[in-house]
């Protein structure tokens, strides 16, 4: 799946020719991030249960390598195979190996964000292994060759026109047809075939429980357990920081979850894996991927503590009006954003300059991570490490110019007022880049200070 | 180094300085009738709530409400008479033709309408899945106030459960709320008292 090249505020730009669809998509996940507020409310402790999320996970983070250790043991005493992956090649190798073994060339995978942080789907793909994303979202994003725009709602940036001509062209359903329950039963039909016919599924975790060697799976249509149940082979991919330590934490965090996620008060199916059925083959493979390196970054190790429910994407001014595929990132939005550089610095230099620093999104994270705190932060350790690009870095600097010697940031003052009054095409125009999709401010007669020289007086 | 030392050894050395766990992880709920607040949830995600007696009367229930539906199938024994598709399939693909399950079910909470089902109550774990409708039946004073409540009485979660809260969903086309996406295209949970 091609990721778009271009930076975050080039992708935005195309993303926002048309403002009626920009409008739309601001407003659908406004619309989620609403649902939100309404299902937090009914919980009169949410926010000494969001404290309590926060310090659980942060003490997992204290003690994640005793966790680990007390999770693979539980696990293989209930007859689980454990793997270990450094890094999203050995991650995918190990998901080969296990498919070769059992001769499955055909697969069905619920969501599971960390197979697209590997790319999963298209090395299996290159080594002749069939994968089909079973979460009706991810399947449709994934018959468009594209990846998912939201880490909860993966087609969230899809009109049902889209999806019905999608549809229409490869599930056979009716040409023009865009009722949501038509097209789903389609899909129904067409994935019951696939759960059906294939040996091996892979789901991703919502949590590992160290105390139990547990992990569970979260969904609203089912389809992880449609797969896992009737599949030989079930492999679970897990990030690191997945883990908690004892299962009566899963009372803290699924009861945050599903409110945060999308304001249900909890998803349809929370289903607890513990032991494979018999005759069949469980697998749990932890990926570090770069979490260690995380880990050891002071500022910005608490994006670790992250549950993935998105809430921080649907209140996001940015996100909302630039979609998730400009983010270049499996996971998009403000969280993603302190995720991704620390994945590769060069690559994603521009992600933590896509926000306004407004500070919503921690203000509705459900495990209280200091997202905006950490996008302030990145900007300071890229720009120190070259990586801010040049005409940033100059304006940085003459802003910097300017700011420090008062006499001559009177004098700037006054002459960027005249030129507004007097020949406001040299700011209103196409190469002034505030002035894309806004109107430039109406230009006051004169600055506080002046203002107040005059007043003083009095 | 193999892959699982290599990444404790960097988790060892990059981890901050330990913690304690707070003490107050646990909420109690105060839901003045919980029979009244998981049947209000329950209804939000399109799911009725229906007292019954006992399982006389749930027969009686059943055999109204599915009037007609062939392949129904059920993990209560009093029920077996009634059901036409036996559960004793040795591969759980042969449960693709079912049309209704009454399954036995533990107890359920009240705050989110989360019903706990698990390996103790069934022959096979794809089976609430599977089954084009689903009926849950937990006895009445099997009820919680909310999650935390609920985790105190899972001390062993088997070898798999599950909470199940309504009717299988997806909202992936535009926002829009359809029933029945992979799992069951309805529930109805009975209320057993006695």
């Amino acid at each position: 799946m091609s990721i778009l090249p271009k930076d975050h505020a080039e992708a935005s730009e195309v993303f926002n020719k048309d403002e009626g669809y920009v409008n739309w998509h601001d407003e659908t996940l406004w619309f989620v991030r609403q649902k939100r507020d309404k299902s937090s409310k009914n919980i009169p402790e949410w926010e000494a249960l969001r404290e309590a999320g926060s310090q659980i996970k942060h003490y997992v983070l204290s003690h994640l390598d005793r966790l680990l250790v007390e999770f693979e043991r539980n696990a293989k005493e209930n007859g689980v195979i454990v793997h270990w992956a450094k890094d999203a090649s050995e991650h995918n190798r190990i998901v080969l190996d296990i498919l070769k073994k059992h001769q499955v060339q055909q697969m069905v995978k619920s969501k599971s964000m960390l197979t697209e942080e590997c790319h999963m789907n298209e090395f299996l793909a290159q080594n002749g292994i069939d994968v089909i994303d079973t979460d009706l979202g991810e399947r449709i994003v994934q018959l468009r060759q594209e990846p998912p725009s939201h880490i909860v709602l993966p087609a969230i940036h899809l009109k049902k026109k889209d999806i019905g001509d999608l549809f229409h062209e490869h599930l056979g359903t009716d040409a023009g047809a865009t009722d949501p329950q038509y097209l789903t039963e389609a899909a129904r039909q067409h994935l019951r075939d696939k759960f059906l016919t294939r040996r091996a599924a892979l789901t991703g975790v919502n949590f590992a429980v160290a105390e139990t060697g547990g992990f569970v799976v979260a969904t609203n249509e089912g389809n992880a357990d449609m797969g896992a149940h009737l599949a030989d082979v079930h492999i679970a991919c897990m990030g690191f920081e997945k883990i908690i330590p004892k299962q009566e934490h899963l009372g803290v965090f699924l009861r945050l979850l599903a409110r945060s996620a999308t304001g249900q008060p909890i998803t349809t199916y929370s289903s607890h894996f513990k032991k494979p059925r018999e005759g069949q083959e469980m697998h749990v493979v932890i990926l570090d991927n770069g979490r260690s390196t995380q880990l050891g970054r002071e500022d910005f190790r608490n994006s670790l503590k992250c549950i993935r429910c998105g809430a921080c994407m649907n209140t996001c001014p940015v996100y909302r009006r630039s979609g998730g595929h400009s983010y270049h990132n499996a996971v998009a939005g403000p969280i993603g954003s302190i995720l991704a550089p620390n994945l590769d610095m060069t690559k994603n230099a521009d992600l933590p300059f896509a926000s306004t620093l407004c500070g919503s999104c921690s203000n509705v994270c459900p495990v209280k991570i200091d997202i905006h705190d950490q996008l302030y932060k990145w900007r300071q350790v890229l720009a120190k490490n070259g990586h801010v690009p040049k005409g940033k870095q100059m304006g940085i600097k003459a802003m910097s110019v300017v700011l420090s010697q008062p006499r001559f940031y009177q004098w700037s003052g006054r002459l960027g007022r005249a030129v507004m009054r007097s020949v406001p095409f040299v700011v209103n125009n196409a190469m002034n880049p505030w002035y894309k999709q806004r109107e430039m401010p109406e230009p006051p007669k004169e600055s506080f200070r002046d203002w107040y020289v005059r007043n003083r007086e009095n | 180094m193999s892959a699982r030392d290599h990444i404790l050894e960097q988790i060892k050395i990059n981890k901050p300085a330990e913690l304690v766990l707070p003490e107050t992880l646990s909420f109690e709920s105060d839901f003045a009738d919980l029979t009244e607040t998981f049947t209000e949830l329950l209804k939000t995600v399109y799911t009725e709530v229906v007292p019954v007696k006992n399982e006389t009367e749930l027969l009686q229930l059943l055999t109204a409400r599915y009037e007609g539906v062939v392949n129904r199938a059920t993990t209560i024994p009093s029920l077996l008479p009634w059901a036409d598709f036996s559960l004793s399939v040795s591969d759980p693909h042969e449960l693709e033709t079912l049309e209704l399950a009454v399954l036995k079910a533990e107890f359920g909470v009240a705050e989110n309408g989360a019903i706990w089902i698990s390996d103790a109550h069934l022959p096979h774990r794809v089976l609430p899945f599977i089954t084009q409708n689903l009926a849950l039946v937990i006895p009445a004073q099997n009820l919680v106030g909310n999650m935390h409540e609920a985790y105190k009485r899972l001390t062993d979660t088997t070898g798999w459960g599950c909470f199940i809260s309504g009717p299988s969903k997806t909202a992936d086309i535009e926002q829009s709320l359809v029933i029945g996406a992979h799992g069951s295209r309805s529930l109805v949970v009975y209320l057993l008292e006695e």
